[in-house]
């Protein structure tokens, strides 16, 4: 279990418990907190769950695979810090993660 | 919010109707949202049915689109189980199963499609299935193990990932195929022939060419496929998968108007202004294409979703978006984007024996679909080259040594 908090583009927090094994987007999706489309469900098929990893979390979210670093290529506004929040898996070493979204998801 | 309110009453809990009604709150809607089904569970995810949970890679919590408490903590009334047996537009009311009525405001109609069966013999025994809710899948799941024997009728994308699937659980795998090639209405080469020697390489039979004439049974459970040419293809199990059939009776019966589907308008709007439809039972335009077309996908659902919320609620329209769709089979992301309509020439782009590749559908020197194997630039690009229908050197497309950000540049 860790606690995430989500930031919205317009700053609008959002602070939820998300269970260990889900992924960062699955914790959004499943609180209905918006900015995170997550088309494909999951898949990396979309690039549709595009957050930005606040700077203390880096290197505790890893490394994204080479599928995910293609697809996020060409995601609007990427940045050195983006990531697909489908590839995260929750774990206790992620408590206090903060993801910020970006204006739009297309 | 008051009881007595009508509000948005949604008929279809699947992928569509159940992003509809969390958009709606997610946009700020106050009134009554009532969402009925016929399946007795909430909202779920379907294509990781012949994927991903197929494989045993993900469970049945994972598949729910949101938590069974999500809906009453926004408001949202679950009506499931229950089949909506009438529409009365003038009226605005819907008529469920038994006799109970409710009245809307506005309706979403979200009924989807169901799976087309085939109309032969020995269609009724057990062990032919259909793959399109989390019961049929749960049905096909137990019946794929070592030693067992799955055929296939159809080898579409369901087939084919329920194939890959099977043969991850150790089961046999036939595929029987009515056309001369796999995958024949919807791609074309050399995707096609990848895909079945990538599929016998892994141990899947396929018969293409192949007229389904029977099924035969022993003790009323299915034990062999007869076809047109007299041979017989012994089995456990038989999963057809030759399309679907849009569960647009209700809208028809009620007077709408309807084209083998709800006819809508790129507002998701259906000729009654209090009526909207969307997702696998909609008839819409693809302005892009400039036409009235069927699709098939999450990706449709959501759009659809977005497009009647933001129209109820009286935000802007969504952009419009280049439909998209993906598969998932063995170690292969496969990446669709566009429709190939009007293409004149294709463009392979990246070697087919590397297994990472794509396919491009142009018109002229304009992109219009394309087929994306473990190519993720490819289908990423591709897809922003479809919408904005900038001219691109189809030379340049084709050499991998000039980058999709530089082709696209």
């Amino acid at each position: 279990m860790a606690r995430i908090t989500y930031i919205e583009h317009d700053g609008t927090e959002h602070v939820v418990e998300v269970k260990n094994g889900l992924s960062v987007m699955e914790g959004a999706v499943k609180n209905n907190i918006p900015g995170i489309d997550a088309d494909c469900g999951g898949a990396c098929a979309c690039a549709t769950c595009h957050v930005y990893v606040g700077e203390a979390w880096r290197d505790k979210t890893g490394t994204p695979s080479a599928m995910e670093e293609s697809m996020l290529d060409f995601a609007e506004n990427v940045e050195p810090n983006s990531r697909l929040s489908c590839q995260i898996k929750v774990s206790d070493e992620l408590e206090g993660l903060i993801v910020t979204m970006p204006e739009s998801q297309h | 919010m008051s009881e007595t309110e009508a509000g948005v009453v949604i008929v279809g809990a699947g992928h569509a109707g159940g992003t509809a009604a969390a958009l709606l709150r997610q946009y700020g809607y106050q009134g009554r949202v009532t969402l009925m089904g016929e399946e007795p569970i909430p909202p779920y995810q379907r294509p990781p049915l012949s994927k991903a949970w197929l494989k045993g890679e993900a469970d049945a919590d994972s598949l729910m689109l949101k938590p069974h408490s999500f809906y009453e903590g926004a408001g949202i009334e679950l009506i499931l189980g229950v089949k909506v047996t009438g529409l009365a537009r003038s009226a605005r009311v819907v008529r469920l199963e038994g006799g109970a009525e409710r009245a809307y405001e506005t309706l979403i109609l979200a009924m989807g499609a169901r799976a087309r069966t085939l109309p032969i013999p020995g269609a009724e025994l057990t062990g032919v299935m259909s793959l399109r809710t989390a019961a049929d899948a749960e049905t096909l799941k137990a019946s794929l193990r070592p030693g067992r024997r799955l055929a296939v009728i159809g080898g579409g994308y369901i087939g084919l990932e329920a194939a890959a699937s099977g043969r991850a659980l150790g089961a046999e795998v036939v595929v029987i195929e009515r056309e001369a090639q796999i995958l024949a209405r919807v791609a074309k080469d050399p995707l096609c022939s990848f895909l079945t020697e990538y599929h016998r390489a892994r141990g899947v039979a396929f018969e293409v060419g192949a007229r389904v004439e029977a099924f035969e049974g022993e003790g009323g459970h299915v034990s062999s496929v007869r076809l047109g040419d007299g041979r017989v293809i012994s089995c456990d199990a038989v999963l057809v998968g030759v399309g679907l059939v849009r569960n647009d009776e209700l809208a028809r019966e009620s007077g709408l108007e309807c084209v083998n589907g709800v006819v809508v308008d790129e507002h998701a709007r259906t000729s009654d202004p209090h009526v909207f439809a969307i997702g696998d039972v909609t008839h819409r335009p693809i302005p892009l294409y400039d036409r009235m077309f069927w699709l098939e996908s999450v990706a449709n659902a959501l759009e659809q979703a977005k497009q009647a919320a933001a129209a109820i609620v009286g935000r802007p329209a969504p952009a419009q978006e280049v439909t998209w769709n993906w598969s998932d089979q063995y170690d292969l992301k496969l990446q669709f984007a566009g429709l190939p309509f009007d293409a004149d020439d294709i463009v392979v782009r990246g070697d087919p024996a590397s297994a990472k590749f794509a396919v491009f559908h142009l018109r002229g020197d304009i992109l219009r679909s394309l087929e994306a194997v473990n190519a993720p630039a490819e289908f990423m690009a591709g897809r922003q080259l479809i919408g904005s229908q900038r001219p691109i050197s189809r030379a340049r497309l084709a050499d991998v040594s000039v980058s999709m950000k530089e082709v696209a540049a």
